[in-house]
């Protein structure tokens, strides 16, 4: 049995509403539209102009800079502007969007490589960069970034099937529809660490897709194990997980390779079996589609770019009373306010409120009940990092660790006083951030006005 | 489907709440009172329920009026000024005249409470900060009945001065103590005393329902108990320690003080570390205050004294920072190494 980590929550995982149901293919869009940020890192530039026709799979933007990934269409059609759209995000962000022609012709320039066996680390890297893979279990960090700069210090593989938000179900139907891609990614990544077996770490909640994973795996004699975590938010937060899977924690402000680890999404395993032995770029991904007011909760295979209208009318719609709409899951994702916003690489669900899940109160109050601490994964003291964010003493919000806080949201959710603790955390960063840059920014104009000076002395001398 | 029509809120995440609000948990507290309450009844009559009626009203009454004088909201849905209210009236012999009783709320809600910013900015337990002010009535806030004694709501009621088993033993009079009640006796809580303390069992019962339902933590409760009872063994006054120990135990306010009164969210320290040592700081003051002082009883002062000391132990008592602990020991493992 695996370690744990410290703290945590245990919210009403909301699963089965879709849990049981196999994956949909949505009705073809008839327009998709494809941000160039749908990962973190420089955006892509467009590399097809307006009338140009695209095929599925074809490059529409390239990656810019090292830590970027280029993006595909997704459906076959022409493109009918490359202008800023409105993003998930919020904001407006360069995009191309393609009309479909439904015919669905893929991109003939796409080949899987001849011998996917022999290939070196260096050369998978750059067919997992090509393919524009990406962290998709929501934080899209480029996953040619993450296998490159692991190489050599990596001895902890984990796939990441945790899914500890609640409502998701998305890389669960993966796992119990797709399990030869998914082992066929593990197969490729223990060759690539050079490490004998990968973990594959999976919630207890999902027991029937670990029990079928493990006879997979001594059936195939697959380079895995599969570990059976607790059930707990945040089990699937990167930090979480190494220390549940191998008793290391990452220090503050690294990365779980300085601890050895390296941790890939389910899906993001899937996408490297699929470029590495299919030549195929991420063009598709599930979304589950749920919430209190969803008329009937589905799990949908969609093209990246599908705005969220067309995948909550495949679900029927949603009730009038819906108030809150979010990409993500309920502790981290974002609340929409339009619904022509499309969905991106990291989209795992699309849920929809009508019912009390907010329960807000005009006026929190802390009780300083000290739920707060006894749930932070991080060993933070919210109740009093709230106090400093609260009173603008930005010196003591730093000393108190603040920029450790990884905004998985447990504290707000724990809180009876309903305070809005993360999101003051996240205010908090920010202005702290801010200091730090126009600290920074002072400290060099200074030093540029000591060098001009000491060169007029000069000049005079 | 239109969804343009949505009235759609934008806010940040987390999304979803758990549904334990302030109010729920206070909620659970009152439930955990009740058993405790119900014994008081039947030990010293419906005054009993009366004196924790009129001392709940007269908190959420004083509240009110003070938010509404200074128009602020309304915090009676927090179930936190009906608590005190019933813990006032545990903490009083059912005998108390009804004024005192008011007057005490009237401090404990104003004066303890709103004054520095009402629920989560105090720092003394309001409950108990009006005990020690009400003990300015020390004739009315020490007269005790015996058990079984059926007070009536109003009017006359023998007010012979009973001797509480906490009189007993600060007279160290452990002998009489035992031919006048037998442990059972004191773990059911058929003796005199103050109203709500007498039951040791009901309380510890109310007690494992709040850690049962994780309104609070085990730390203070059994670190305090278990210093005072590790105290009493040690140094027992007559010659069977088990003996003095558990009337120690079962005597007086400690199970209401350890369960109901230290472990008040707004005053006592946040993290379980702290709570243990707030928990043994107040075993080790009753133990002292019993052993040395005047007064018969220690618990109440102990925990407001040791709410003072709050803020010095969350000071101190930081958690060990993530990803750094291990890192510190295996630099020492290298340092040794070389």
């Amino acid at each position: 049995m695996a370690q744990s980590f410290f703290g945590g929550i245990h919210p009403n995982d909301q699963k089965a509403a879709t849990n049981k149901k196999p994956i949909e293919t949505l009705p073809p869009p008839a327009r998709v539209v494809i941000p160039m940020s749908l990962h973190i890192g420089a955006p892509c530039k467009p590399c097809v102009a307006v009338g140009d026709s695209v095929t599925v799979g074809q490059m529409v933007g390239e990656a810019t800079a090292f830590v970027s990934a280029p993006v595909h269409a997704s459906v076959s059609g022409t493109v009918s502007a490359v202008e800023p759209r409105l993003h998930f995000s919020g904001v407006p962000v360069m995009s191309v969007v393609i009309e479909n022609d439904f015919n669905n012709t893929p991109c003939p320039d796409l080949h899987p490589p001849k011998d996917p066996e022999s290939l070196t680390p260096e050369q998978i890297s750059d067919i997992v960069k090509a393919a524009g893979i990406v962290g998709m279990g929501g934080a899209t960090f480029p996953t040619h970034v993450k296998i490159s700069s692991g190489l050599g210090k990596v001895d902890t593989v984990i796939v990441n099937a945790s899914e500890c938000e609640p409502y998701i179900t998305s890389d669960h139907r993966t796992l119990l529809e797709h399990p030869d891609e998914v082992l066929g990614g593990v197969r490729i990544l223990a060759k690539l660490f050079g490490v004998d077996w990968v973990h594959i770490a999976i919630e207890a909640n999902k027991a029937n897709a670990a029990e079928m994973l493990r006879l997979k795996i001594a059936e195939e004699k697959a380079p895995a194990v599969v570990d059976v975590l607790q059930t707990r938010y945040p089990q699937g937060a990167e930090k979480q997980l190494c220390q549940s899977i191998t008793g290391r924690q990452v220090p503050p402000g690294a990365l779980p390779a300085s601890i050895g680890c390296a941790v890939f999404n389910i899906v993001t395993t899937m996408a490297i079996y699929e470029a590495v032995y299919q030549g195929k770029p991420v063009t598709h991904r599930i979304v589950t589609v749920s919430g209190s007011g969803v008329n009937e909760p589905k799990n949908l295979l969609c093209p990246i770019g599908t705005p969220i209208s067309d995948l909550l009318d495949a679900c029927g719609g949603v009730k009038k009373s819906t108030f809150k709409i979010l990409m993500g899951g309920p502790m981290m994702g974002h609340a929409q306010y339009d619904m022509d916003a499309p969905i991106g690489k990291g989209t795992n669900a699309i849920l929809a409120f009508c019912e009390k899940e907010e329960r807000t109160v005009e006026h929190p109050a802390c009780i300083r009940c000290g739920k707060c601490i006894s749930v932070c994964p991080m060993h933070l003291q919210p109740v009093f990092m709230y106090q400093y964010e609260q009173a603008g003493m930005l010196e003591e919000l730093e000393k108190a660790n603040v920029l450790d806080c990884i905004e998985c949201g447990a504290c707000t959710y724990i809180c009876p006083g309903r305070l809005y603790l993360v999101q003051s955390f996240r205010a908090g960063k920010q202005k702290i951030n801010n200091a730090r840059a126009a600290a920074k920014a002072a400290a060099e104009a200074a030093a540029k006005a000591e060098a001009e000076k000491a060169e007029k002395k000069e000049a005079k001398a | 489907m239109n969804y343009k029509e949505l009235n759609l809120i934008g806010s940040s995440s987390p999304h979803i709440r758990t549904k334990d609000g302030a109010g729920h948990i206070m909620g659970e507290v009152l439930i955990a009172m009740a058993l405790p309450l119900a014994f008081a009844v039947y030990n010293f009559g419906p005054r009993a329920l009366a004196t924790a009626l009129v001392s709940a009203a007269g908190c959420c009454g004083f509240e009110w009026l003070y938010r509404a004088a200074l128009r602020k909201d309304n915090t009676l849905g927090d179930l936190s000024a009906a608590v005190t209210g019933v813990l006032i009236a545990f903490v009083c012999p059912v005998t108390i005249p009804y004024w005192i009783l008011l007057i005490g709320d009237f401090f404990a809600i104003v004066f303890v409470k709103q004054l520095f910013g009402g629920i989560g900015k105090n720092f003394l337990n309001p409950a108990l900060a009006a005990r020690a002010f009400m003990l300015s009535w020390a004739g009315e806030m020490t007269t005790w009945v015996g058990p079984r004694a059926a007070v009536p709501i109003a009017g006359a009621f023998d007010a012979a001065t009973y001797p509480t088993p906490m009189a007993l033993l600060h007279e160290n009079n452990l002998e009489g103590l035992t031919q006048m009640y037998d442990l059972p006796e004191m773990l059911v809580g058929l003796t005199g005393g103050s109203m709500g303390e007498v039951s040791a069992l009901l309380l510890l019962l109310g007690g494992m329902f709040l850690i049962f339902r994780k309104v609070i933590t085990w730390y203070i409760p059994v670190s305090y108990i278990g210093t005072v009872a590790a105290l009493t063994f040690l140094f027992p006054r007559g010659n069977d320690p088990v003996q003095w120990m558990l009337y120690n135990l079962l005597g007086g306010g400690l199970m209401l003080g350890a369960f109901f009164m230290a472990t008040d969210y707004v005053t006592s320290p946040v993290s379980h570390k702290g709570q243990a040592i707030f928990g043994v700081g107040c075993g080790l003051i009753t133990v002292f205050i019993r052993y040395f002082g005047s007064y018969s009883e220690g618990v109440c002062y102990a925990i407001l004294v040791m709410n003072l000391t709050v803020w010095l132990i969350d000071k101190n008592i930081r958690p060990n920072r993530f990803g750094v602990v291990k890192a510190a020991k295996s630099e020492k493992k290298e340092a040794a190494g070389k």
